[in-house]
């Protein structure tokens, strides 16, 4: 089958793994500052008079209008002029995917808030309900509830584009590949299918798991 | 208690209220009546601050509402004052607009808790004694979707009277209701009349139960104030035309 070897696969695997806990790391980080950012700019938004909205939209659009493989080396770039060799490739890249994916999720939170019937809004005002408590107990379980299926869709793409951070030299599995490959001068195949593989493994299950989450929230 | 002073109302082109005037007294029993688009709704939705008047001061209890004095002149009121000036009035909707999210019991408990600061367990006494009035005492850890239509409005209801409010507004609030459930809610609230001394403030189509529970039947058209007085007088023998064509048409030939 090609020059697949076995014996690569074999010492890939540890520097897979690891790349695999870096990716982890990264979507970790990276999705908490998407879902929690980009809630607070769905509310601000809500909330907020123009003087403040109109510049805010102004910096997400442009998030959300330009690659985030630009956006990543040229914060990279930024933060070697400024901090050089102690930056850390990795927290830059995790914050550059958590901002750009909250250009996303602002918007899936905006569509849940506006799903809320206006009914809503009237009784929170009739009964003069603090707007902190009214957000907290009744405008974000019904909006949560709607954009609970993207939010999790934007979660599951996230993951899958932290690849492109190898761009900057975070050691996800990608990177990992390249730099063994770079001193064995071999590798690539093995490396490849078993990151696509991981990622499959991964994915898929979180995928069917989103599906059922929807039909649940559904009814 | 409630003053309206040359209030204007204008959507856009559209002026639903052309400079109103009346006034309400402690304990009165208003019903609102006329065609649709006639206003009523509006004067409501205006009390409740649910929309800003565009010309004229509304008065609640001699304070403004949609303004406030600073030193001699009259300001645009901020939330703050909004929001105290709003404590002395409850509304009841057509939609009922009850919490989806919470039970019937935190429901009633939200507001009186978090916007007029009652202890958790007083809120809780008066949710009791409130569901026990609207006959509901059973359905406490329910989910509004678990009830009916007539079920969630009485909830509704207890939901204004547990904010102990001075004035019940009552918008239409029969009109989703399926007819078989529309009596249950109009029997409480004939009971709340003649138990409490809450001023009412009602919108209705149904004409037997404005004449039940009023003082004093108001009858508009087109923004205007056509007839005002006891309910023996504007529906039982109306001096104007135009209540006569209205009382007919939705009383059918027994107006």
């Amino acid at each position: 089958m090609g020059s697949w070897s076995w014996e690569r696969a074999g010492e890939l695997l540890p520097l897979m793994l690891e790349g695999l806990r870096i990716l982890l790391l990264v979507t970790v980080v990276a999705s908490a500052i998407a879902l929690v950012l980009g809630l607070l700019v769905a509310i601000v938004n809500r909330s907020a008079p123009r003087a403040v909205t109109a510049p805010l939209f102004a910096v997400m659009e442009f998030i959300r209008n330009t690659p985030v493989l630009v956006q990543a080396v040229f914060v990279w770039t930024l933060m070697l002029m400024i901090s050089g060799t102690s930056a850390s490739a990795m927290w830059t890249g995790a914050i550059v995917l958590g901002i750009h994916y909250a250009s996303y999720t602002a918007e899936a939170y905006r569509a849940g808030i506006d799903g809320i019937p206006q009914g809503q809004w009237e009784a929170i005002t009739a009964l003069s309900l603090p707007k902190p408590r009214a957000w907290y107990a009744v405008l974000l379980p019904q909006a949560l509830r709607k954009s609970t299926p993207a939010l999790g869709n934007y979660v599951i793409a996230l993951f899958k584009e932290v690849p492109i951070l190898s761009a900057i030299g975070v050691a996800e599995m990608v990177t990992q590949v390249k730099g063994y490959a770079g001193i064995h001068y071999g590798g690539s195949l093995e490396g490849f299918t078993i990151a696509g593989l991981i990622f499959l493994v991964i994915s898929y299950p979180i995928a069917l798991l989103m599906r059922k989450l929807e039909k649940r929230l559904a009814n | 208690m409630v003053q309206f002073e040359n209030v204007i109302k204008r959507f856009g082109d559209l002026e639903v209220l052309q400079g109103l005037n009346f006034s309400i007294q402690p304990g009165e029993r208003v019903t609102l009546i006329g065609p649709s688009g006639s206003g009523k709704t509006t004067i409501l939705r205006l009390l409740m601050t649910l929309e800003k008047v565009t010309d004229g001061v509304i008065w609640v209890e001699g304070e403004p509402l949609s303004h406030m004095k600073r030193g001699d002149r009259m300001v645009t009121a901020n939330e703050a004052h909004l929001r105290q000036v709003r404590k002395k009035i409850g509304m009841v909707f057509q939609q009922f607009n009850l919490f989806p999210n919470m039970k019937v019991m935190r429901n009633i408990t939200e507001a009186p808790i978090h916007t007029l600061g009652i202890p958790k367990e007083k809120a809780h006494e008066r949710a009791r004694e409130l569901l026990e009035l609207v006959g509901l005492s059973d359905k406490a850890d329910n989910y509004p979707s678990q009830l009916s239509g007539g079920q969630q409005q009485r909830v509704a209801i207890a939901r204004s009277l547990a904010m102990s409010p001075d004035i019940l507004l009552l918008d239409e609030v029969t009109s989703a209701l399926d007819p078989e459930l529309v009596a249950d809610v109009l029997d409480l609230l004939k009971d709340i009349a003649t138990t409490t001394d809450i001023t009412m403030l009602i919108v209705t189509h149904e004409m037997g139960f404005a004449r039940d529970v009023s003082d004093r039947v108001m009858m508009f058209d087109r923004g205007v104030v056509v007839e005002d007085g006891p309910p023996s007088q504007v529906m039982g023998q109306p001096e104007h035309e135009r209540t006569r064509s209205f009382l007919k048409a939705v009383l059918g030939e027994n107006a």
